[in-house]
This record gives C-alpha cells, sequence and structure tokens, in this order.
C-alpha cells in the first residue's frame, strides 16, 4: 500500500506492506541513523520520532507513520549539535552505534522537560542501552547539557 | 634519546570519527551494503544433536526469488576454525560450512539466499530435513570420556601441543607445576580448598554480526564485515572455501562494538560462500536472536582452587585446576583457559610452589569464543575469591592481605612464562582504591535500615598487553603533498579509539597537528599486516609499530632534506614543519616544499613503514572495591558504588582510557549480578532476548568512580601498557566479596542473584 508522510519535513510517498516496519521503511528511504539493535524493543537505538514524541521504530508499523511527521538523527543535525559536542569531548561515542537513539531520546526530553532531575533523566533514557560505556561518560555529557547537579 | 614529544599523548583527544559517529553517518555494515546483495539466511537445527539423514530443497527452490540453497552436501569437506587467532591456529579444526552432524540449538543445517526476507523465510520454512536425533552431551562435568562425542568425526584437525583428544571430548588440556607443591601444602597453617563456577555470557555488543559479500572487479570474493580481525578471516574465509588467500579480500567499515565476540568469525563464511557460489552480492545480518543462539560467548568455567598459607598469612602454594566448556566447536577453547591461571596466580609473589592445570570439553551448546577478559575474568574470580576466604579464615583484612602478598615492581611473576614486571603500579592502586571508598569506614558492612546493611568487598586484576612473540602489529605512514600524512593501519578499530590514539602518537613523534595525520581503517588489499584487535594488543604492540614508522619516516625525510637543501646529512634536522641545516640558516624548507620537490621529476616519494611484536606481554594492573546494599529480607544486591584503579602504564588518552574502564566495570557488574546463558534440558537457550538475557541499564549501576596510578613501561610506546580487558575482572570477586561481608553469605557461582543470597541466608 501506499504511504504519505513528512521524513525530516519532507513530505514523501512510499510503498510498504502492511507488516513493515518503521525501522526498515525509513532506512530504505536512507536515514540509516535508525539502527536495528535487537526487534524486542529493549535496547532503543531504533529512537525516532512520531509527531515529535520518541516511539521504538523497531516496533512501530509503518502505516502508523501515514499522515505524520517522522523525524530521524537526519533531521534534527543543529539541535543535535550541542548535546553531539558533550558527548565527543568525553569520549562517549565510542563505537556510536546506540549514539543516534540516545540523541533522539535525549532531544525529545529536553522539549519535554528542559530543566529534568538526575532520576528523571536516568529513568526516561533507561531504554536505551550502551554496552561501550557503562554510562558514565554518557553521563557527565548529560549533565553538562541539562545543566544538573549531581545528587550526593 | 631526545625527550619525547607530548601535545596529544596523556591528553583527552576527541576520537578522530566521533562528528561522523553522532551525527549517524552511514558507516557501519549494514549501511554500506548495497540493495542488490541476495539475503541470507541460515536453517537452524532444532536439536542439540543429530545426523542429517537427508534434506529436501525442492519445495524451496521453487520460491519465487530464492537464489540458492545449500546443504552439507554442497561445501569444502575440509575441516576449519572461525576463531580468529595467528597461523598457526591453536583451536582445532572441527568445523565445515555445514555439517552432516548438527552440534547443538541452532547450528545450521542449510543457507538459504534470496531477493529479500520475505521469499528467504518463506524458503526456510519448506526446506525439510530428516534428522537422526542423538542424545546431547549438555552438563559439561560429564563430557570427558563420555561414550557420547560430540566429534567422532574422522577428518578432525587436532593441533599439536594442545592436548587434544576428540576421542575423549576434550579439546585441550595441559598440566604446568613448579616447585613441590604438596610438602607446601604440608607446611601451610591455613588451606583454602573450594571449587568456583562462572557462567557463559554474551558480549551483547550493540552491532549484530553483519557482513556482505560481493565480486571485485578481479574476480575475488570480497569481504565487508564487522570483525576485530580483518586478516584472519582472509585466511578463515580462504580455508572454508579451499581457494587461494590470494582470492579473498576482507575490508572492515567501522564497527559497533566487539568486546571479542567478532574475534571469532561467527556470519563471514556464509554470505562469502554464497557470493562464491553464485557470484552474486549477498548480506547476512544477524538478528539479536541469532547473536544468542549462535554468538561466540565467554567459556563457562569451573575452577577448583586449593591455596595455602602460612600463619602469618603469607600465601605459599596455589593449586588450580580448570574445567572449561568450550561448546559444540573449540574456538578459543585451548588458549582461553590458560589465562584463567595465569593471569591470577600471577597476581601473588614468592610461591613456594603452584600447580595450573586444564581440561576444555565439548558439549552440545553453542561454541563459546573471545568475550574482554578472555579466560583470566573467569581464573581471577576463583583465585581472588579464594584469597578473600583465606583472610576471613585468618580473620585478617583482605587489602592487609594482598598488601602482604601482591606481586610488586621487579618481581619474576609466578605463572607468566618467566616474565618479570618492569613497570608494576599495583600496590599504589590498591591503597588509593581503599582510599576512595572510605575502606577503613565501611568495612565489613553497616546496617543501614531495619532490613538493609551495606556491604564493600575489593579485588586486584592483571591482563596482557598483547601475545608476546605472537602477535605482530604494523603501520605504514606516507607523506603526502602540503606535509600531511596518511597511516595505514591494520588493526581494528571496533569503538575504543584506536586509530585516535595511534594518530595521537603519530602526530607526537612527527611534531605536527593530529589534523595533519590521516587514518585509514582496514582493507587487507592495502593495509599492512596485522594480528588484530585483540588480547589487548593495539596500543602496545600496533603503538609500537607506529613509533617505529614514525622514526624510519623521520629518517627519510632528513636524508631527502639532505639531498634537496644540498647540504651534509648530519648537519639536517627536522621540527615538523621545517627541514633546515643547523649550520647555514639561510638552508631551509618546509616540509610541504619539500614534498612538492619530491613529487616532480624526483624519484623519492616518501613512505615508511614498520612492524613489532614484543616479546613480552607486560601486565597492566588495577584494583577495584565495591559498595553494595543487600535487602536481608530479599537477598537483592543493589550495587551502590564501584571504585578502580587502574595502572596500564602511560595513559595515551585520559578520556577514552577512563570510558574503557567505567564500561569494562560495568560489564563486569552485569556478569557478577545477572548475566548468565542457561539452557532447558533439551539444549535449548533460555535466553533469546534483552528481556530474558539482562544487561545493565543506567539504572543500575549506581556510582562509578576511576583513578590511575601509573607506571612506565620500558618496552611500549610512551610507556603504555594495555587497558582494554583488565578492567573487566574484579567486580565479579568484589562483589560476591562484600555480599559475604553484609550477610556471610558465600556465593562461588557467578551469578550473585538475589535467589542464591536469600536461600544461602536461610540456611
Amino acid at each position: 500500500m501506499k504511504i504519505q508522510l513528512y521524513l525530516n519535513g519532507r513530505r514523501i510517498e512510499g510503498e510498504v506492506k502492511s507488516d513493515t516496519m518503521l525501522l526498515d521503511f525509513v532506512r530504505e528511504q536512507g536515514m540509516k541513523s535508525v539502527k536495528r539493535g535487537c526487534d524486542t524493543g529493549n535496547c532503543g537505538l531504533c529512537t525516532v520520532w512520531l509527531n515529535d514524541k520518541p516511539v521504538l521504530s523497531c516496533s512501530t508499523l509503518a502505516v502508523r507513520a501515514s499522515n505524520a511527521h517522522v523525524t530521524t538523527l537526519e533531521g534534527v543535525e543543529e539541535e543535535a549539535a550541542e548535546f553531539s559536542r558533550f558527548l565527543a569531548e568525553e569520549g562517549a561515542d565510542q563505537c556510536g552505534f546506540c549514539s543516534p537513539g540516545l540523541i533522539m531520546a535525549v532531544l525529545a526530553l529536553k522539549r519535554e522537560n528542559a530543566h529534568p532531575t538526575e532520576l528523571e533523566i536516568k529513568e526516561y533514557l533507561s531504554g536505551n542501552l550502551c554496552r561501550c560505556t557503562g554510562y558514565q561518560s554518557q553521563w557527565r555529557a548529560l549533565k553538562k547539557y541539562f545543566g544538573v547537579e549531581e545528587e550526593a | 634519546m631526545k625527550k619525547m614529544i607530548r601535545n596529544y599523548v596523556n591528553q583527552p583527544v576527541v576520537k578522530k570519527d566521533a562528528a561522523s559517529l553522532l551525527s549517524g553517518q552511514p558507516v557501519y555494515t549494514d549501511d554500506l551494503a548495497s540493495s542488490s546483495c541476495l539475503i541470507v539466511k541460515l536453517l537452524r537445527s532444532p536439536h542439540a544433536f543429530a545426523k542429517i539423514r537427508s534434506v529436501d530443497i525442492s519445495k524451496a527452490m521453487l520460491v519465487p526469488g530464492v537464489e540458492a540453497v545449500f546443504t552439507y552436501k554442497d561445501v569444502p569437506q575440509k575441516r576449519f576454525t572461525l576463531a580468529g587467532q595467528t597461523y598457526p591456529e591453536p583451536s582445532p579444526y572441527d568445523r565445515l560450512i555445514l555439517d552432516q552432524w548438527v552440534r547443538f540449538v541452532g547450528d545450521p543445517a542449510a543457507i538459504v539466499a534470496g531477493r529479500d526476507e520475505e521469499c528467504v523465510n518463506k524458503a526456510l520454512k519448506l526446506i525439510k530435513v530428516d534428522y537422526e536425533i542423538l542424545e546431547p552431551i549438555l552438563d559439561f562435568e560429564q563430557s570427558l570420556d563420555h561414550p557420547i562425542l560430540i566429534h567422532p568425526e574422522d577428518n578432525y584437525v587436532g593441533h599439536e601441543g594442545q592436548g587434544t583428544d576428540a576421542k575423549r571430548n576434550l579439546c585441550a588440556s595441559m598440566v604446568h607445576e613448579e616447585g613441590d607443591l604438596e610438602s607446601a601444602f604440608a607446611e601451610c597453617e591455613y588451606v583454602i580448598d573450594e571449587t568456583y563456577h562462572t557462567k557463559a555470557v554474551n558480549q551483547a555488543m550493540m552491532e549484530p554480526f553483519a557482513t556482505f559479500t560481493s565480486m571485485d572487479i578481479y574476480g575475488r570474493v570480497k569481504i565487508t564485515s564487522s570483525t576485530q580481525i580483518p586478516f584472519h578471516v582472509r585466511r578463515i574465509v580462504a580455508h572454508a572455501l579451499d581457494i587461494s588467500k590470494s582470492k579473498v579480500r576482507v575490508v572492515k567499515p567501522r564497527i559497533g562494538g566487539g568486546f571479542g565476540a567478532k574475534q571469532t568469525a561467527v556470519c563471514e563464511i556464509y554470505p562469502a560462500f554464497v557470493t562464491y557460489m553464485t557470484k552474486k552480492p549477498a548480506k547476512l545480518v544477524y538478528t539479536r536472536q541469532e547473536c544468542f543462539i549462535s554468538g561466540s560467548p565467554r567459556h563457562e568455567m569451573e575452577m577448583k582452587v586449593r591455596l595455602g598459607a602460612d600463619k602469618e598469612g603469607k600465601i605459599k602454594v596455589i593449586d588450580l585446576h580448570t574445567l572449561s566448556n568450550t561448546g559444540a566447536y573449540g574456538e578459543h577453547g585451548p588458549t582461553t583457559v590458560g589465562l584463567s591461571g595465569t593471569k591470577s596466580i600471577s597476581l601473588y609473589r614468592k610461591l613456594d610452589a603452584f600447580k595450573f592445570s586444564y581440561d576444555v570439553v565439548y558439549t552440545n551448546q553453542m561454541s563459546a569464543g573471545a568475550y574482554r577478559g578472555y579466560g583470566a575474568t573467569q581464573g581471577i574470580f576463583a583465585i581472588e575469591s579464594a584469597v578473600n576466604e583465606l583472610a576471613h579464615k585468618m580473620n585478617l583484612d583482605p587489602i592487609a592481605l594482598r598488601e602482604m602478598n601482591m606481586v610488586r615492581e621487579g618481581d619474576r611473576l609466578t605463572n607468566y612464562y618467566g616474565e618479570v614486571t618492569n613497570a608494576c603500579a599495583l600496590d599504589q592502586c590498591v591503597s588509593h582504591v581503599k582510599e576512595m571508598i572510605g575502606w577503613d569506614e565501611k568495612y565489613p558492612y553497616r546496617k543501614v535500615g531495619k532490613n538493609k546493611v551495606r556491604a564493600v568487598g575489593m579485588a586486584m586484576s592483571m591482563q596482557g598487553s598483547g601475545i608476546s612473540n605472537i602477535d605482530v602489529g604494523s603501520a605504514q605512514l606516507r607523506l603526502n603533498d602540503d606535509g600531511f600524512y596518511t597511516l595505514l593501519l591494520g588493526c581494528s578499530d571496533m569503538g575504543t579509539g584506536c586509530d585516535t590514539i595511534l594518530s595521537q602518537m603519530a602526530a607526537d613523534c612527527l611534531e605536527c597537528d593530529m589534523d595533519q595525520i590521516v587514518v585509514r581503517g582496514v582493507d587487507t588489499d592495502q593495509a599492512p599486516y596485522d594480528s588484530g584487535s585483540y588480547a589487548s594488543s593495539t596500543t602496545y604492540v600496533t603503538g609500537m609499530a607506529v613509533v617505529k614508522a614514525c622514526q624510519k619516516m623521520k629518517e627519510r625525510i632528513l636524508d631527502a632534506g639532505s639531498n634537496v637543501l644540498q647540504c651534509p646529512r648530519e648537519d639536517v634536522s627536522f621540527d615538523g614543519k621545517r627541514v633546515y641545516s643547523i649550520k647555514e640558516e639561510s638552508l631551509s624548507m618546509t616540509l610541504a616544499d619539500l614534498v612538492t620537490n619530491l613529487q616532480a621529476g624526483a624519484d623519492d616519494v616518501l613512505a615508511a613503514q614498520a612492524s613489532h611484536h614484543s616479546p613480552v606481554s607486560p601486565p597492566p594492573f588495577m584494583a577495584g572495591a565495591a559498595e553494595v546494599e543487600i535487602d536481608l529480607e530479599t537477598g537483592k544486591v543493589t550495587p551502590i558504588e564501584y571504585v578502580a584503579t587502574v595502572d596500564c602504564g602511560t595513559v595515551v588518552n585520559t578520556n577514552l582510557a577512563r570510558v574503557q574502564t567505567e564500561g569494562g566495570l560495568v560489564q563486569g557488574i552485569g556478569m557478577a549480578l545477572y548475566e548468565d546463558i542457561s539452557y532447558t534440558e533439551k539444549g535449548k537457550l533460555r535466553n533469546l532476548n534483552f528481556m530474558q538475557y539482562k544487561i545493565p541499564t543506567r539504572l543500575d549501576m549506581g556510582k562509578v568512580r576511576v583513578d590511575f596510578r601509573s607506571s612506565y613501561e620500558p618496552t611500549g610506546p610512551f610507556g603504555a601498557k594495555s587497558i582494554g580487558e583488565v578492567v573487566i575482572n574484579t567486580p565479579g570477586p568484589a562483589i560476591a566479596d562484600a555480599v559475604y561481608n553484609g550477610t556471610g553469605v558465600r556465593i562461588r557461582t557467578l551469578p550473585i542473584t538475589a535467589e542464591k543470597v536469600f536461600m544461602g541466608m536461610k540456611k
């Protein structure tokens, strides 16, 4: 079936099957920042925005994006620049495979809640797994980005 | 020697690839694969052990879009190993691309390639395999000399010196003894005699195994793969296809994590075989479930430890026997087990005697492989737990017992090929960790509520830096116009940042900006040979190759400068930007001008190559301490804080070394507390996804603090040793001892689950 949607602000038309996942659809459209890490909605690597809300694209049918706005990291380059720089300065990119999904979740949090607490940040991002960093360097970048004081 | 310049070494330099990784550029294997690739999938055995009587592929072949279906009848009959290790390979040749025997639930029985996933999935369902179901061996303690043989085939090849005997289900075995063991025990006042058990755990790197293949313009199989071992993959695939190595080319793009998983050629042979047979491009990307079912996890090990000390607490003798479970195939079986003894016993100095022996056995579970720590993690859990038990038996502080017994700089390492440690700040690491955690205030435990206690525990760790006399690292430098350099490397940056740290070294050696060093990752057609990124080797081994290549390059620049400036060689100097005469000020030329000169009408385009191996493998050391909270009603263990101090020699990149440490500690915490690969009684894996195999999330590890105490390793680049693996080894024994200190319950089998602690407290 045909769907029409806005992908990173650009109106596109695509041919999908009823069981095509949004993850596969956006990758086919060239948005390769969106990664597949698990298929079971556990790892957060495939996080994109559907109408500005973060969703796991591995568990979202492409047809659900019909007439909606889908945003991937490719579409928020400028908004992502500051947090990405903080990650880089901490060496928190490491293998980089989880970074796009993490960045999409972090930007969504910032839009929802510009001044979250430490626990709010960690809970919001608990579905974004990373195996390289042990999360500590990401946390240092997050503290800078959100301007949070660490709880004693 | 001129003092080494350090503008970049020992600095928090940002990774060279950070911008592209953090903007989501298409740089990983699956991002780069052409849409014309055939999709490759594997039909996997539902049985733990079976012999295939026949396979009917006729219906599968009729599915529109299906290009090929292969069974055991289609593949070369020469056995090989998938372990990525330097030739001659220690791991036995016990594999075929497809075998008539399937030896674990998930072992491939057929390969299907087709236009898209849909047709391939359909074809997989239409293949009819007639299995003769055999009784499996699922308990590794029962495997040795069992009447059932997991490798009954007559073309099995074991390698000399490994103690292999397939007719006993024995992948490898060895006994090594120094001193008079029994008389040493006879003199001991205290003896610990216990058995410790560590489970198989999955690396769970975020990027699954992925490979795509095509025929290149010269009719060779080109493999693009997420691998730590491009040169070994070239050899392994050539062996598997039984073709010349000149017909295989391997390219490594960015890698989404490896941790050893990708030191085995887990999935490369299947698309390579499809492309070789069909001449069409092919792609295989494992699902997460396949990464769990048929990955290359840590070897499960059971370690019997006897450890004796005199009445003051001086450790006199250690007897360690390790039984290792290599699963259905022997990848890394003969080698991981060795580290369970070399990297554990050697933490303790001046023993009167020791014995280290092992058996590595086959079972009908997925093949184990390499995982960060590579056997040391297992051995250190056993030995460090035993030493903690000794401290409690003697009523001594575990840190005081360490201070009395731990290895010191200048010691001949106890079980480490006779090597002497040139650089060891373990004593400083231990005392610093003691301070960081507030040991004296917190040991052994504090009550923090009606039913809660907080307790501390500690452990030490060591690893190697490359494999002595085996690992080879190489670097090639080319000087280009404008005076920038291309640095060609054969080691694999898998996210660790070795492309960056090796560029830092090159920039300091050549006295130039980092931007002047263009680093090029691996293509086996272009890169100089490197054994690969494993065994904590890139900084130490390939780093020295880079230092040597830079020295050669400087010599060549001076030679060329002498020619072009027409002044005696001994009067020419180079400061990174200019070549000039130290005698005559007017004789001077920028490096860019020198290159311009050499690239027009001259025959001296400057390049330099160097390789390096090391006769020693200097151990990095560390100490780690855990504070955990234990719920006395439920047995739940919650990490509060983990502190670590590491001696990796000179820290080359202060950010990346810290991140390595933090990441390794958290993986170790996962292994200590919940990661556990387990099977049903029929041999089916229980952990098929991240719901059934939990790795730490950012809510699970409490605070983590890391510091460094650096020794200076004279054989390493800029005094560096290694860091990648040493950092994963302490959480198991440290947390186990913290749990003991809080509850009196001693957990000797990982992971330390609430259930085990609760049941222990009820006793």
